[in-house]
C-alpha cells in the first residue's frame, strides 16, 4: 500500500523531493562552511535555500527567532535553542516554556506589527504567501520549511539545524528521532503479536477521516494497522458516515471530546469498535504529538501504540 | 416608480438639491475631519508595545519608523481606500439596479475571488510549477484574476448588460456555483481551508504601500468616471423607461458603470479580502442622512465607506489587543446592527 501512494504522488513527491534537494544540497554548503567548528559555536554567514525556493542569507546564525507554526517551533526548542526564540504562533504550546513567549498569531493571520517590533533576524513559518511577502516587504527574513509527510520530518529538521547555524545538532537530533520511532514501532510490533486491527481514525466530527496519505495514516501503516479509508479518497477526506458503520472497523480513533458520544450517531452501535468499547481517545495534550509532524513523533506513535495494543481485537 | 410627469420630478430633485448644498457641504467637512482623526487614532493603536509620545513621533528610531510609516499608516490609508472603493461600488451598484439590497459583490466578484485564491493555494500544494505560479500572482493576483472571471461569466450568462434582472439573477446562480467549487476544492484539501478562512474573513493587517498606492490609483479611475456618469444615474432612478426617453443610453451606461463596479471590487477584494457590509451599509448610511443626488451619492458614499471601514479596522485592533480581530467580523456587526436599527425605525414610520 505504501508503494502504492508513493506511485500515485509521484509528481508531487518529486517535486517536493527536488527542492527539499536544494534545501539540503544548501544545508550541505553551510555545514561545509562551519564544519570546523564545534557545535553550539557556528556564526559563519548561512545561505540557505527554503521550500518555496527563496533564498535565506544571513550574516551571522540568527539569534532572535519567531516561528509560527507548533511542529517548528518544537524542532526549534528539539535541537536546543529554545532560549533564541522571541515569539511562536498562537498555538504553539511545547515545550512549556514557550507559553511564556508573546503569541503573533497564526500562520495566516500573523500579527505583522508585532512581528516587527520584535526585531527577528528570522522567522521560520510554513507556506503562507501573504504573511510571507509581507514580512519580506518590511526586510523581515523568513524561511518557509514546509513538513507533510513523515519523510519530510528529517528534512525539515535539518533545514531548520541549517538556518540555527546548528546542522550537526540537527543531524544527532534526526538521528534520535530516527532511533526512537524505531524502537517504539519495535515495540509496538512486539507487543501487537502480529495484529493488523483496521482502524478508522477521526480528524474531526465531520466526519473528516486521516487518510492513508496523511501524516497520522502514515503512523498508522508503520504500526500495521489496515485504514478504513483508501489513499484515492486523499489525505483527509469528508465521508459519509455510512461509510465508517459499512467498512465496520475494528478500532477507532478520536478525540476525549467525542469518545463518549460516537456509540450514539445513528447506526454507529453496530459498529465492532463500539460494541466491543475497542476506542481510542486523546486528549488534546496527547493528539498535539500525533498530528504534528514534528520532533515527537515517536510520541506519537507510542501514544497510538499503547492503545492498540489495548484494544486491538 | 412615478414617471408620469418627470419633468417636474427633476425641478423637485433640483430644489432639494439647493436645499440640501449647505448641508451637504457641512456633512462633507464632517467626513473629511473624522477620517483625519481616525488615520491619526490608526497610527496611535497597535498590536506592539510601541506607544506614542511626542517625543517619540519628532524623533523616531528605526523600529518605530517601520512600524509607523510602513505598517500603521499604509494600512490606515489602505483600509481607509478600500472602504471607499466598496461604498462607491455599493452606491453604483444600487443606482444602477435601483435596488437598496445591492452591494459590490452581486455579481459573484468575492465568490470568485474566493474561488481564485483557493486555486492558488491548492496549485501552491500540489506542485513546484504550481508553487513558481502561484508565487508569481500571489494571493491578491489570484483573487483579481477569480473576481473578473466571475463578473466575466455572470455578464455571459445574462447575455450582455440588458437586463439589470436577469444579471442580478445570473450573479447570484455564479456566486452559489463558484461558492459550491470551493467548497468542493476545499473538502479535498483541508490544510487550505484555514487560510481560505483568513481569506473570507477580510483582513487589512497586510496592506502595504504598493497596495495602498494601488488602490488609490484605482480609486480616482473608478471616482471621476462614475461622478461624470452620475446623471445617468439621477435620470435612471426614474425608471428605466422615462431614463430612455430622457435620452440616456442604457446599455452603454449600464456596461461602463459595471466596469467600474467590477473594476473597484475586484481589487478591493484582491487587496483585504472579503469585507462585508461596507459596500450595502455605507450608501444607506448617506442616504438616511438627506436625500441626495446620485452625483453626490457618488462621493459621500466612498466618504462614508472609508471612514467606516478605518474605524472598523481600528476596533479590530483594539477589542481583544493584543490580539486582532479579522475585520470582516468587525464590519459584519456594525453593519448588520446598522440595518436591523433601519428596518426598524422604518417599520415604526409605517
Amino acid at each position: 500500500m505504501a508503494v502504492f501512494q508513493a506511485e500515485a504522488s509521484a509528481p508531487t513527491r518529486l517535486g517536493i523531493a527536488l527542492m527539499l534537494g536544494f534545501s539540503i544540497l544548501s544545508c550541505a554548503a553551510a555545514a561545509i562552511g562551519v564544519s570546523d567548528r564545534t557545535p553550539p559555536a557556528a556564526d559563519g554567514p548561512i545561505v540557505l535555500r527554503d521550500s518555496a525556493q527563496h533564498e535565506l542569507r544571513l550574516e551571522h546564525a540568527p539569534q532572535r527567532i519567531v516561528t509560527l507554526l507548533p511542529s517548528l517551533t518544537e524542532t526549534v526548542c528539539a535541537l536546543g535553542d529554545c532560549s533564541r526564540l522571541v515569539a511562536t504562533d498562537r498555538f504553539s504550546n511545547w515545550p512549556a516554556s514557550v507559553m511564556d513567549l508573546p503569541k503573533a498569531g497564526g500562520l495566516d493571520d500573523a500579527e505583522i506589527e508585532l512581528i516587527v517590533s520584535l526585531k527577528p533576524d528570522v522567522v521560520i513559518l510554513a507556506h503562507a504567501a501573504r504573511v510571507t511577502d509581507r514580512l519580506r516587504d518590511l526586510g523581515i527574513a523568513t524561511f518557509v520549511a514546509e513538513t507533510r509527510n513523515f519523510a519530510d520530518i528529517s528534512r525539515t529538521v535539518a533545514a531548520v539545524g541549517g538556518v540555527l547555524g546548528v546542522p550537526e545538532r540537527a543531524q544527532i537530533l534526526n538521528r534520535d528521532i530516527d532511533r526512537a520511532v524505531n524502537e517504539a514501532v519495535a515495540a509496538a510490533l512486539i507487543h501487537l503479536h502480529g495484529r493488523s486491527p483496521l482502524v478508522y481514525y477521526e480528524v474531526d466530527s465531520g466526519p473528516y477521516a486521516a487518510g492513508p496519505q496523511s501524516f497520522i495514516g502514515e503512523l498508522l501503516a508503520r504500526l500495521g494497522a489496515r485504514n478504513i479509508v483508501g489513499s484515492e479518497l486523499g489525505p483527509f477526506p469528508k465521508l459519509n458516515p455510512e461509510y465508517v458503520v459499512r467498512h465496520n472497523p475494528d478500532v477507532i480513533l478520536l478525540s476525549t471530546k467525542e469518545a463518549n458520544t460516537v456509540g450514539n450517531r445513528p447506526g454507529w452501535e453496530r459498529i465492532r469498535a463500539v460494541q466491543e468499547q475497542r476506542i481510542c481517545s486523546f486528549d488534546p495534550q496527547v493528539s498535539d504529538t500525533i498530528v504534528r509532524p514534528g520532533p515527537r513523533v515517536a510520541e506519537g506513535l507510542r501514544a497510538i501504540a499503547d492503545c492498540l495494543t489495548r484494544v486491538a481485537p | 416608480m412615478n414617471a408620469a410627469n418627470p419633468s417636474v420630478r427633476r425641478e423637485a430633485v433640483g430644489r432639494r438639491d439647493e436645499v440640501v448644498s449647505s448641508h451637504f457641504a457641512l456633512w462633507l467637512t464632517a467626513g473629511i475631519v473624522v477620517t483625519a482623526l481616525l488615520t491619526a487614532a490608526s497610527l496611535l493603536v497597535g498590536t506592539s508595545s510601541i506607544r506614542a509620545s511626542v517625543g517619540w513621533l519628532l524623533a523616531p528610531d528605526a523600529l518605530s519608523n517601520t512600524v509607523l510609516w510602513h505598517i500603521r499608516l499604509p494600512r490606515a490609508v489602505g483600509a481607509w481606500l478600500a472602504g471607499a472603493l466598496l461604498a462607491l461600488g455599493g452606491a453604483i451598484a444600487q443606482g444602477l439596479f435601483r435596488n437598496p439590497l445591492a452591494e459590490p459583490y452581486l455579481l459573484g466578484s468575492a465568490s470568485g475571488a474566493a474561488l481564485g485564491v483557493t486555486v492558488s493555494m491548492m496549485a501552491t500544494d500540489a506542485s513546484l510549477a504550481g508553487l513558481a505560479w502561484s508565487g508569481e500572482l500571489g494571493v491578491t493576483g489570484a483573487a483579481f484574476v477569480g473576481a473578473c472571471a466571475a463578473i466575466t461569466l455572470t455578464v455571459l450568462l445574462s447575455r450582455g448588460v440588458l437586463q439589470t434582472a436577469s444579471l442580478l439573477l445570473a450573479g447570484i446562480v455564479v456566486a452559489f456555483l463558484l461558492s459550491a467549487v470551493t467548497s468542493l476544492l476545499l473538502l479535498s484539501s483541508p490544510d487550505t481551508w484555514r487560510a481560505m478562512q483568513a481569506f473570507l474573513l477580510g483582513s487589512t493587517a497586510f496592506l502595504s504601500w504598493h497596495s495602498t498606492i494601488l488602490l488609490a490609483v484605482v480609486f480616482v479611475v473608478c471616482l471621476v468616471p462614475s461622478v461624470l456618469l452620475s446623471r445617468g444615474l439621477d435620470a435612471l432612478t426614474l425608471g428605466e423607461d422615462t431614463a430612455q426617453s430622457l435620452g440616456v443610453s442604457l446599455p452603454a451606461l449600464r456596461l461602463a458603470l459595471l466596469t467600474l463596479l467590477s473594476l473597484a471590487t475586484a481589487i478591493t477584494v484582491g487587496q483585504v479580502g472579503i469585507v462585508g457590509f461596507v459596500g450595502l451599509v455605507a450608501p444607506h448610511l448617506v442616504r438616511e442622512s438627506f436625500h441626495i443626488s446620485q452625483r453626490r451619492l457618488l462621493v459621500a458614499a466612498p466618504l462614508c465607506g472609508g471612514a467606516l471601514l478605518q474605524a472598523a479596522d481600528l476596533l479590530s485592533r483594539w477589542v481583544i489587543r493584543p490580539a486582532e480581530l479579522p475585520v470582516g467580523i468587525v464590519t459584519a456587526c456594525l453593519g448588520g446592527t446598522y440595518l436591523v436599527y433601519l428596518l426598524w425605525r422604518r417599520a415604526r414610520h409605517a
